[in-house]
């Protein structure tokens, strides 16, 4: 097979193997892919189908192409006659396939060849060039062989910036690097040519490694600067320079400067679009290093870089010092060490998490998700420790009400702290520093400013004594609940609902890893439940309060019982010994709200109380040995006590009876005469709506609705009706607590006294 | 902050919760120590009053000598990390070539190239509180004086000198809003440079200190230098410029240290206790009276010996100073300006002491003036530094 006829037959092959939709790029992949390119090609020998036709077009259009380069290949044949016009068909031949589907990397071979080696005139080989555009990559044997026909000086100036432009463009396409960057040298005395600097610096900037950098190419990059004067380009070199070689070379780039390099790209913008497409594979990613503007702000507020977290840099720069005393560990080392900037993947950071460099300014770390985990896991108490410095001081600084008159930076800090609580709610936990300031600023803070992050940031205190955080914390918090709106107060409950499901998600945790014997912080596990509790107690007393000062306002109450929901379910859902009841004054609220949502909710707390004491009360029988943290009788009393008003109120219309005792003079007093029977799951307010719509919905010609007729089969029916209209917590009550006979009147059912 | 790829609910919480059972980590310690600072009175209620010269006797005479008279700004300043007083030399070389490449945006410079800006590190050996104490450092910025141009700098130095007034402070007021040259000149007239740099003039100077640091340098690690206290004299632009090359290089921190009311009272009281032989200037308070449309300042001066007398009539436990003393202190203070001007002193704002020891403004300005309590001063502002940085 003639190596054009294989060019040919790996083209017909990539556009097959784009139709199937797999990448492919090489020569072996394509030996691989032999069996389906058969089957194809004898389907297009049935006539019948419509792509057989397509493909037809294209093997024609092959065909032209091959000819083309053949053409080329041999060179202009001078005594043919029409030379002009072949030469102007076989072109168009070519830019139109490579404006199209892109060429071959053995196309693109030979024509760069021809177009460097000055066959043709100047302007053919400029179209030539100009349509150097790879299907799916470029060989880097055909760029180095090109680079090499620069050296014999073939071609002219113009060629030569377009071929660096081409370059440029097509670098990522590029198959590999190795052999290019041998050529370093060769690239780097090409900037001596004015009108090649700005490409080779372009070039070179791509192309540089840290072991590029030498003494005598920075030196003489500021002899070719001290001459130019301050070229945009060559201050992105020297950056880059700087940044491999800090103990060498300083520069700094002004802050407004964003544009470095002329844009090469351009001349190929569809093109690569369209080659990037068609390798949509997994591409290497190319490795841009950021340019950033130095961080020197010297404005009076501060003069610490343009945002409030540094950029990301790795600490080479520390490393370089100490260069008389390198020891053998370190050199090893440097060599094994993986730089920051090119890690971009979780798997990376697993392969190197023990020769990472970290960064030379820790609170960088917070815009990097990698680096986060990696913060999380180190044991490296430096680290942290640099960590926990940054944070609490630039906390510190920037905190608008902390020093006085800083309200114009208001904006930044906010976002600050929404970057700082997203890294929390990545990491799920809290950071030691946030601890620190919210106990300094909190005294200070006026309730409003950046409520919400600050709220977020209580949420995330990491698990601790609660009577040591109590008067740092929550006393403040206190004073500011009770004289705030009662939106202040929902968004206080929101988040310590938030604090408590951290505090028992650690816990939780915690007691999986292992036994909790020695701890000096909380000395048993029955010391941290003990402080879970507490803090249970102290929103609860904070809820009663609120729900006076708010005069039983529904709304504050949701939220209230959203902490409950949390709350009820501890036992089973973090398998932590603790069962805490809700205070009567939010019980008794939520039993008589008006509102059938609220007592909807209530019924599925009580509900999953009921769960989990059960659960608790059977464990205790299995193991009677551990008796730590038996759950004393007075919880299942409380329980029960309020069981037997739940369904006094809903169920069997005794609601003054055992449940809640209101002196019989008072209820005289109300004028209601039938006052026994006016709390059941029909009369009761927040249900009397649903029992006339039952019963309309029954009869809707009736004018006039008498609701103490639902009864017997009717009673359940009712039941099915309330049901279906979404009372899920009211379902899971009554099929668990209520057992009710087959005659189902209120009082056929006994509830359940089992404790 | 960039995209999460796994934002996964509890598993990394694992390998944290544990911190909090086993063992105290200097993390878990210094929460603490901040639980105790924050929940009682910031400082302790009782200090000792500066004792006389406890500097060490290998310190340079004419070192001590150049950080006296002279205002400092007042910073605070997070542990170095990776900081090495071996490697002094080669941190003046890059931080030079750094300055250079911040003073001329855009244009790179080689590291060890010479300019004529020097920067210089020099230890100042012995200045510390303790023998754990690390040693303090002076970084000091030069201008090298170019031959040429030396005459010229000589006419700005007797243009200076005709402008003449007795008073530094008001010269260097009318200088400052004048010619670059001049505000060379300042800086000729009045520095007195370290002996080694004669050749040139002193822009900017800097140096880092830790005076009786022993609560800090308990909490970190020996990979930490700790220098909480940073004082720096010269242009804001250089500070900002130095400060961030330390900060990028040793991953510190650098923020102003203002002193409080409550503070300013203190070193007023434990200044006017120290025993100073010939009164250098009188004890001078400022009070500020926020009241529109512009403030009022109230200066209250005091013969130094006068205030002293004060001070021995209230003064009752020997070598120490208490919270009650300094509250009486500054009560009868307050109370002998009532009763000659009926106006209530503590309800403005005090913003300046001055006596013959040292003055101090609340924005964090200071002059040391008694070489015999340079130590003592220190030592109250490095446990102040310490206390912003915990």
């Amino acid at each position: 097979m003639s190596p054009q006829k294989r060019v040919k037959n790996v083209k017909a092959q990539n556009r097959i193997s784009q139709g199937s939709n797999s990448f492919q790029t090489t020569l072996s992949a394509w030996k691989v892919k032999q069996g389906p390119s058969n089957s194809k090609n004898i389907s297009k020998h049935g006539q019948n189908n419509p792509v057989g036709d397509y493909e037809h077009a294209d093997d024609q259009a092959e065909d032209a192409l091959q000819m083309a380069v053949e053409y080329f290949e041999k060179g202009p044949v001078k005594t043919s006659q029409n030379k002009d016009k072949t030469l102007e068909k076989h072109l168009k031949t070519v830019e139109n396939v490579a404006w199209k589907n892109g060429l071959a990397s053995e196309e693109i071979d030979v024509l760069l060849n021809i177009a460097l080696s000055g066959k043709f005139g100047n302007a053919v080989n400029t179209r030539i060039l100009k349509c150097m555009i790879p299907a799916t990559v470029i060989s880097q044997d055909s760029v180095v062989k090109a680079v090499s026909w620069l050296c014999v000086d073939k071609c002219s100036g113009s060629t030569k910036v377009l071929f660096y432009r081409w370059l440029v463009a097509m670098f990522d396409f590029i198959d590999r690097k190795e052999q290019i960057n041998l050529l370093y040298g060769f690239f780097f005395a090409s900037l001596q040519d004015d009108a090649l600097c700005p490409y080779v610096c372009h070039l070179l900037y791509l192309l540089t490694k840290k072991e590029n950098v030498k003494p005598f190419r920075v030196r003489k990059l500021l002899d070719l600067q001290a001459k130019m004067g301050m070229q945009p380009h060559l201050q992105a070199l020297l950056s880059l320079y700087k940044f491999f070689a800090p103990a060498l070379i300083s520069v700094s780039l002004p802050v407004r400067k964003k544009i470095y390099f002329k844009n090469s790209e351009n001349l190929w913008k569809m093109a690569l679009l369209a080659v990037k497409q068609r390798n949509q594979g997994p591409s290497p990613e190319p490795l841009k290093l950021m340019l950033g503007p130095a961080n020197v702000r010297p404005l009076k507020r501060k003069w610490n870089s343009l945002s409030i977290i540094p950029v990301l840099n790795s600490s080479s720069y520390t490393k370089e010092y100490g260069k008389k005393e390198v020891s053998l560990s370190d050199c090893l080392n440097r060599s094994g060490s993986f730089p920051l900037e090119q890690l971009k993947s979780f798997p990376q950071l697993l392969q190197n998490i023990h020769c990472l460099e970290l960064p030379s300014q820790m609170g960088s770390v917070l815009n990097n998700s990698l680096l986060l985990h990696y913060i999380n896991c180190v044991r490296d108490e430096p680290v942290l420790l640099r960590f926990y410095y940054w944070l609490s001081q630039t906390l510190q600084e920037e905190c608008i009400w902390y020093k006085v008159n800083n309200y114009e930076h208001g904006k930044e800090f906010t976002n600050f702290l929404d970057t700082i609580i997203r890294a929390e709610c990545f990491l799920q936990e809290g950071f030691y520093s946030c601890e620190a300031f919210l106990y300094k600023s909190l005294p200070l803070w006026d309730g409003l400013c950046c409520r919400s992050q600050f709220l977020q940031l209580v949420s995330w205190i990491p698990f601790s004594s609660f009577s040591e955080v109590k008067p740092l914390l929550f006393d403040h918090l206190a004073q500011l609940f009770f004289t705030s709106t009662i939106y202040f107060k929902c968004s206080v409950l929101q988040s310590l609902k938030e604090l408590l499901q951290n505090w028992l998600l650690w816990l939780s945790m915690d007691i999986h890893m292992k036994p909790v014997t020695n701890s000096p912080l909380e000395t048993t596990l029955g010391g941290s439940m003990n402080s879970v509790s507490k803090l249970i107690h102290y929103v609860g007393w904070l809820s009663t309060t609120a729900m006076r000062l708010e005069s039983n306002s529904t709304f504050l109450l949701h939220f209230i019982l959203d902490f409950y929901e949390k709350v009820c379910d501890i036992y089973i859902n973090y398998n932590l010994p603790l069962v805490v009841l809700f205070p009567p004054g939010i019980f008794y609220s939520a039993l008589l709200s008006l509102d059938t949502s609220i007592l909807n909710q209530l019924c599925f707390i009580m509900h999953r109380y009921r769960k989990n004491l059960t659960a608790a009360k059977k464990n205790e029988l299995v193991q009677k040995t551990k008796s730590e943290f038996n759950f004393s009788s007075k919880t299942y009393q409380e329980f029960n006590h309020y069981l037997t008003s739940m369904v006094g109120c809903l169920w069997t219309s005794k609601p003054f009876g055992k449940g809640i005792y209101i002196d019989p003079e008072i209820l005289e007093k109300t004028g209601v005469t039938e006052y026994k029977n006016s709390l059941n799951v029909i009369h009761h307010p927040s249900f009397l709506s649903y029992a006339v719509s039952f019963l309309l919905q029954e009869s809707p010609e009736e004018r006039t609705v008498n609701v103490s007729s639902i009864q017997g089969k009717k009673w359940s029916w009712y039941l099915d009706y309330l049901f279906s209209q979404g009372l899920q917590g009211l379902k899971l009550f009554i099929r668990s607590s209520v057992h009710h006979s087959s005659v189902p009147r209120a009082e056929g059912i006994n509830y359940n006294n089992q404790y | 902050m960039d995209s999460y790829d796994v934002p996964e609910s509890t598993p990394s919480a694992s390998s944290r919760p544990e911190d909090y059972f086993v063992g105290a980590t200097p993390l878990q310690k210094r929460l603490e120590s901040i639980r105790k600072q924050t929940s009682f009175i910031p400082t302790p209620p009782r200090r000792k009053v500066p004792q006389c010269s406890q500097l060490q006797e290998d310190v340079d005479p004419q070192k001590v000598a150049f950080l006296l008279h002279k205002q400092w700004t007042l910073y605070s300043l997070t542990p170095l990390y990776k900081f090495s007083y071996s490697n002094l030399k080669e941190y003046s070389r890059l931080l030079n070539a750094f300055i250079v490449a911040e003073k001329q945006k855009g244009l790179a410079v080689e590291v060890g190239e010479d300019f004529n800006i020097k920067v210089i590190f020099s230890t100042l050996l012995g200045m510390k509180g303790t023998q754990r104490d690390p040693e303090a450092f002076l970084v000091q910025r030069l201008i090298l004086s170019p031959r040429l141009e030396c005459s010229g700098t000589i006419l700005a130095y007797c243009n200076l000198c005709l402008l003449g007034s007795s008073d530094p402070s008001t010269l260097a007021f009318q200088v400052a809003g004048t010619t670059g040259a001049c505000h060379h000149t300042r800086i000729l007239s009045k520095s007195q440079l370290p002996s080694e740099n004669r050749e040139g003039k002193v822009l900017w100077t800097g140096w880092f200190c830790c005076i009786f640091g022993d609560s800090l340098l308990e909490t970190v690690s020996e990979d930490f230098t700790c220098l909480p206290l940073f004082l720096a004299n010269g242009a804001e632009s250089n500070t900002a410029i130095i400060g961030t090359w330390f900060q990028k290089t040793f991953d510190c921190y650098f923020s102003p240290l203002t002193i409080n009311a409550f503070n300013l009272s203190w070193m007023a009281a434990m200044w006017t206790a120290c025993k100073v032989d010939h009164y250098v200037a009188t004890t001078e308070f400022l009070w500020s009276v926020p009241c529109s449309p512009q403030s009022l300042d109230i200066s209250y001066a005091i013969h130094p010996e006068d205030a002293k007398a004060l001070w021995d009539s209230i003064h009752k436990t020997p070598g120490e100073v208490t919270q009650e003393e300094v509250d009486l202190f500054m009560d009868c203070l307050y109370s002998h300006f009532h009763r000659h001007f009926k106006i209530h002193l503590s309800a403005t704002r005090l913003v300046r002491v001055s006596t013959s020891v040292a003055s101090a403004h609340t924005d964090g300005k200071i002059k040391i003036l008694c070489h015999k309590y340079l130590i003592g001063v220190l030592a109250y502002l490095t446990e102040l530094a310490v206390f912003q940085i915990e």
